[in-house]
């Protein structure tokens, strides 16, 4: 299957190893990875911040780019529920776009519905010797309903000791804007999740978004805790379990 | 409301709400205020909790409870859409049954109508069922300055009411107090409290329901609001665990009831969904205890004197949004307060409204128009846990960003920081050209930046790009309790382009991928064997290499090591560049 990757304007920028991990996973199952390089961003900090004019140039954009591919992947439940969820909502008042993105929404996967859902795999061959907990992303799980496709992939992999989070539903605090717009409400959230990431000793926090991890880790950070933070992708990308 | 497009014929404005609806300062402000005060987070945390699981366990035991969240949705639908003709028609069939039906624009009509009734039985006294209502059009503070005194007789209400504060919740107005708190209140206003009252939750509730009794028996006046009117019978019906409601709607002569133009169901059949859906909801009860209906007035049953005054405040113009009139289905029950990650750190006097939590940030702004009440609609993470369990099934995170886009719509002719930075960046990523040149300047400037403010660039090859501990405001909002990610030393983009695999390009090693924490530092195995060559990127000129960018992962200021994966989070034991 020839699968067009769409990368997230986060992870083209800051987190390059999550695209990475993508292709290599993908292309280890034998499918053919293409990276249309005229994506950029799927314009949903502008949707949700209440910029819906700045936020359709970015729809259109993204429907032009991607709509050759038969499947298309995001390394991030939120770009990926933006895509799926809300731009039908966007287009509705333009019926010929609306056409387009009625079309091109079922094709647009979170990793974890491409590799379960459409690929049928759960076992990718991957070694991750360490102590692994994951936190379920807001939009992934309540959007486009991911249930816990993530875990079973992680659960596959070899050496992994993967510990239950604590409240693990609930939203970390991120929520784009949010996190500046409302820092104090923002805050007290993401330090009852760092609480309950803590508590399960793990050295490695997991998730299927670069932008709440970025939230969660950055707290973690300024904590000295020394916990790391990673999204899923690169855990079932890795093969060598140095150190 | 909306201005009609060009060439349809403008409506006339509909009046927007007033009363106890938005907050007098934003909710930042206030919420820093709540998140700060150590037993408020601990009362609401523990409240929340338990009421949340229960509500859960409740709910799992109903095989059918998706249909009737979507029955329950399909007839409040139905109410917007004949919401007028429905009117009528429970108009007629109220006065038929022997009620007078009063009709009020707003808070301040229906203060006065209520206040003229009052003062034309005679009394300077009332009793209330627990009422939003008649809390959102602050209906007690009239009465007082009417010289006409109001006591609440729903135990949260009365601890509230006694300690002169503010509703925190849609269900449990008190939920912000602890039994010690509410032991306090009691020992200090209420004047027939026994001298040897303790916190235990009996003690308490038979304190309180000796107090209230001598009211119940005394007052000739009460006023209640209402959780359905039902159009064909032109009955109103209360839901309420306590019993001092039906001590309220049976014992006084006149019976004056405040009720939202959306209240109104059309069929006494509709009742069935809701009588399942909102006790499991907000009580987490199969059954509230107490159910009272009423029709009219009965000649010597309960109340002969029978009131019932239609409140607008704001619903007409909020039923003219389709997106915005969702809201107009709640049917009260708290459910989402009690899941809501912002409410649980801020309780609900943050909100400044009488409709606290995800539905109150959705229904005060619309009650009030979103000019009055601008800060309530970003009260919200968008998590979504509120829709997962609305009864009724309101999209409210859909609603919230419709109610944004208003607001941002609204002020377009007024310049603001945020619009001219949302308006370059959606410029920038309309463009690949732009994008890519915003990619590179964003790498190139973070190493200066990174030395002056941040814990530094990782100098080790391959190691993380590091992270700032300051950044400069706006985005110090961001800082204050948080690092910030490091753009990657290499975009993603400049990777695929450099990739060993691609036509026309000469070997390179594979950056592998870290192996975990911390990195490695060492490449972490051969580059992967058998990995078909992606075709060139279609419509995407090869053109020049970028000066700047490295051609690959050599280039990347190391001679030995991989590229890594230019993870720019922080990583535990950070090496500190400058320092």
């Amino acid at each position: 299957m020839r699968i067009g990757l769409f990368v997230t304007c986060v992870n083209d920028l800051m987190y390059p190893g999550t695209g990475q991990a993508v292709v290599r996973i993908l292309q280890r199952l034998g499918h053919e990875v293409d990276f249309p390089a005229a994506q950029t961003c799927c314009g949903q900090m502008h949707a949700n911040s209440g910029y819906r004019a700045e936020t359709m140039p970015l729809l259109r954009r993204f429907v032009d780019v991607f709509e050759p591919y038969q499947a298309i992947v995001a390394p991030s439940g939120s770009c990926a529920a933006m895509v799926r969820e809300s731009y039908p909502r966007l287009a509705a008042d333009d019926p010929a776009l609306a056409e387009r993105v009625a079309a091109l929404a079922p094709r647009v996967y979170e990793l974890s519905e491409l590799l379960v859902d459409v690929l049928g795999v759960t076992e990718l061959g991957a070694e991750f010797p360490h102590r692994v907990t994951y936190h379920p992303t807001c939009h992934g799980l309540r959007m486009l309903g991911l249930g816990d496709k993530p875990l079973r992939l992680l659960r596959g992999v070899s050496g992994i000791r993967l510990v239950a989070l604590d409240a693990a539903e609930q939203c970390c605090g991120f929520g784009g804007t949010f996190a500046v717009k409302n820092p104090d409400v923002s805050t007290a959230m993401l330090a009852d999740k760092a609480r309950h990431v803590l508590d399960t000793d793990a050295e490695v926090l997991a998730a299927a978004d670069n932008s709440c991890l970025a939230h969660i880790a950055g707290g973690l950070s300024r904590m000295r805790t020394g916990v790391r933070a990673m999204h899923y992708a690169e855990i079932l990308a890795s093969t060598g379990g140095t150190r | 409301m909306s201005v009609a497009p060009q060439g349809r014929r403008l409506l006339p404005v509909l009046p927007h709400g007033s009363g106890h609806l938005a907050p007098p300062q934003p909710f930042p402000q206030r919420a820093r205020a709540a998140v700060a005060d150590p037993q408020l987070r601990a009362n609401i945390r523990r409240a929340t909790r338990t009421i949340r699981d229960k509500r859960a366990a409740a709910v799992s035991e109903v095989d059918d409870w998706e249909q009737l969240r979507e029955a329950g949705r399909t007839i409040k639908r139905r109410v917007a859409r004949h919401l007028p003709e429905l009117l009528e028609r429970f108009e007629r069939a109220a006065t038929a049954a022997g009620a007078t039906v009063h009709w009020a624009r707003d808070a301040a009509e229906a203060n006065r109508i209520v206040t003229d009734l009052v003062r034309a039985t005679g009394s300077d006294e009332v009793v209330k069922v627990k009422s939003m209502v008649t809390q959102e059009i602050e209906l007690n503070d009239a009465l007082a300055r009417a010289g006409i005194t109001a006591s609440e007789t729903d135990l949260a209400e009365l601890i509230v009411q006694l300690d002169d504060g503010e509703q925190s919740h849609i269900l449990v107005p008190a939920i912000h107090y602890n039994r010690a708190e509410i032991r306090e209140i009691f020992r200090r206003e209420m004047a027939d409290a026994p001298a040897d009252l303790t916190d235990d939750p009996a003690v308490l509730a038979e304190a309180a329901r000796r107090h209230l009794r001598r009211k119940f028996l005394s007052t000739r006046v009460a006023i209640s609001g209402a959780n359905f009117a039902v159009a064909d019978t032109g009955s109103l019906v209360v839901l309420e665990s306590e019993g001092n409601g039906r001590m309220c709607l049976t014992l006084p002569e006149t019976l004056i009831s405040v009720v939202g133009i959306e209240k109104l169901v059309p069929s006494f059949a509709d009742l069935e969904v809701f009588l399942q859906l909102l006790p499991r909801s907000s009580t987490a009860e199969r059954m509230n205890p107490y159910t009272s209906v009423w029709t009219g007035s009965v000649p010597g049953d309960g109340p002969s004197d029978v009131h019932i005054v239609l409140l607008d405040n704001g619903r007409s113009a909020t039923l003219a949004d389709t997106v915005g009139r969702q809201a107009l289905a709640c049917i009260r029950c708290s459910a989402c307060l009690n899941v809501c990650p912002v409410y649980e750190r801020t309780g609900g006097i943050a909100y400044g409204s009488v409709y606290p939590g995800p539905i109150g940030a959705i229904i005060s702004p619309q009650l009030t128009g979103i000019a009055a009440n601008k800060s309530l609609p970003y009260a919200s993470s968008l998590c979504g846990a509120c829709y997962e369990v609305c009864p009724v099934k309101i999209d409210i995170p859909e609603v919230l960003v419709h109610l944004r886009q208003s607001g941002v719509d609204g002020a377009r002719d007024r310049p603001s920081a945020e619009r001219t930075a949302m308006r370059t960046l959606s410029w920038v990523m309309s463009d690949q050209r732009r994008y890519e040149n915003a990619l590179r300047a964003a790498r190139i400037s973070t190493g200066p930046v990174a030395a002056l403010t941040g814990r530094g660039r990782r100098r080790r090859p391959g190691g993380p790009a590091g992270s700032l501990a300051h950044l400069p405001w706006p985005l110090s909002a961001w800082t204050t309790s948080r690092d910030a990610p490091l753009p990657a030393r290499q975009s993603f983009r400049d990777w695929w382009r450099a990739r060993d695999d691609r036509p026309g390009r000469s070997a390179a090693p594979d950056p592998g991928t870290p192996a975990g924490p911390p990195d490695p530092g060492t490449p972490a195995g051969p580059p992967d064997p058998g990995t078909p060559a992606g075709p060139p990127d279609p419509g995407t000129p090869a053109g020049p290499p970028d000066p700047g960018t490295p051609a690959g992962p050599a280039a990347l200021g190391s001679s030995a090591g991989p590229a890594g994966s230019g993870s720019g989070r922080p990583a535990p034991s950070e090496e500190h560049a400058d320092e």
